[in-house]
């Protein structure tokens, strides 16, 4: 007999301090390829989404998840844990300063194009939302078979995060909870 | 390379909607095109694990702030963390925080004009033991109006954050009291669809765990996603 999944509820927005910020980056010293990635996080009608917390779950460079169920031939990175956790500001505005990820495999053969596993949650969401963030120009794209579950070309765009002109490392990108250029979320 | 399986999925009745206009704030925040259906590879079934190092014991313990003690009714929550098959939920970090006896967060967002606890700060965190078990001491927290309607209130609950043993098996969900009449007036609680899934969010009064001359107590389980029947390669 299967039991009844406990159901979600809203994070709401008092949780500040009932969870903790969590830096994807605990130690300067981590070897990777510096990448920030700064957005917003928007509602319906293009407003920043002010009490937002975001999750992110990462594989290392080598694309190795500190996991246990992670049985590749890889090495994890002492200190990264692949986690973080991020408020957003006032203005929907969020910043993830972290480390390039790596190749991962795909079910029984291939690989996913490296990607961020994200998490949003708000007041007003009922349950979490999910969803991933790629690296535009990145030369798996094309094969990634997540993206290609995503058939309108148009919403599989906004998976991408674009690279600013500067600094080195410094990606946008964008979260649209609902509308025109609304994000893609999975069921996951 | 060993075999892994993914996790069931829930049944859409058995769990929140994202549009429920009743709770005024989903309207704008819930997306309106269909979730593309993810199939779980190693980025699902992987996912951050929080060791017992993470908590202190005094973590677990809402009742003391500040060199002082709660005002409120204290109570003991304890439950056990298990999958959907019934297995322990181990080593699951699980985050808490509640507003304090009269129904106010230590917040700067919370406008409602109860007074604040110097001695509560309003969260606390453990990890379950070995078999998926999590206790904590805290007060009652109170009920609160809210802005989604005319007189609307919020029952009495304490919202929890877990990580189980996946990226997919994410929980935050809300605590609430056996017997609250603010409940079946709770656009929030009543977005689940399915009767037994919200009864699922509502603590049990638990005399035998209750502690004689100091404290309550009330019992609460969480079960997280099983895993799917049929493993495959990874």
């Amino acid at each position: 007999m299967k039991r009844i999944v406990t159901a979600s509820q809203t994070v709401g927005p008092f949780f500040h301090r009932g969870v903790v910020p969590i830096p994807p980056l605990s130690a300067p010293e981590i070897p990777g390829e510096r990448i920030v990635i700064g957005g917003r996080l928007l509602d319906g009608a293009g407003a920043g989404v002010g009490d937002g917390l975001l999750e992110t779950w990462q594989a290392n460079g080598r694309g190795k998840y500190a996991h246990p169920a992670d049985g590749q031939d890889k090495q994890t990175t002492p200190g990264f844990t692949g986690f973080g956790r991020t408020f957003t500001g006032k203005d929907g505005s969020f910043r993830i300063e972290t480390i390039r990820p790596g190749a991962v495999p795909w079910l029984e053969a291939g690989q996913q194009a490296p990607h961020i596993n994200v998490l949003v949650f708000a007041r007003g969401l009922l349950r979490h939302l999910v969803t991933r963030m790629y690296f535009h120009g990145d030369p798996l794209l094309a094969a990634d078979p997540v993206l290609q579950l995503v058939r309108d070309a148009k919403r599989r765009e906004t998976l991408l995060a674009r690279q600013d002109a500067s600094p080195p490392g410094a990606y946008r990108w964008d979260i649209v909870l609902q509308g025109a250029r609304e994000t893609v979320f999975f069921d996951c | 390379m060993a075999k892994q399986s993914g996790y069931r999925r829930q049944a859409p009745e058995q769990d929140a909607p994202y549009l429920h206009p009743a709770y005024k704030s989903t309207v704008g925040r819930s997306p309106k095109q269909p979730l593309v259906r993810l199939p779980h590879s190693l980025s699902e079934i992987t996912g951050p694990h929080f060791g017992h190092e993470a908590v202190r014991p005094e973590d677990r313990d809402l009742t003391h702030h500040a060199g002082g003690e709660a005002q409120g009714q204290r109570i003991i929550v304890t439950g056990r963390v298990t999958d959907a098959d019934g297995e322990p939920v181990r080593d699951a970090l699980l985050e808490v925080w509640q507003c304090n006896a009269a129904g106010r967060y230590r917040h700067e967002a919370d406008q409602h004009d109860a007074p604040l606890d110097p001695h509560f700060a309003g969260m606390g965190r453990t990890v379950t033991d070995d078999n998926g078990e999590y206790r904590f001491l805290s007060i009652e927290p109170g009920a609160y109006p809210w802005g989604n309607h005319e007189n609307a209130w919020r029952p009495k609950h304490i919202h929890f954050s877990l990580f189980g043993p996946a990226f997919a098996t994410r929980l935050v969900t809300q605590m609430y009291f056996p017997g609250d009449p603010l409940l079946p007036l709770d656009p929030i609680f009543n977005a689940i669809p399915d009767k037994r899934a919200r009864e699922r969010l509502v603590s049990a009064f638990d005399p035998q765990r209750t502690e004689s001359g100091y404290a309550l107590a009330y019992r609460f389980d969480i079960v997280l996603r099983g895993r799917d029947a049929t493993p495959r390669e990874t």
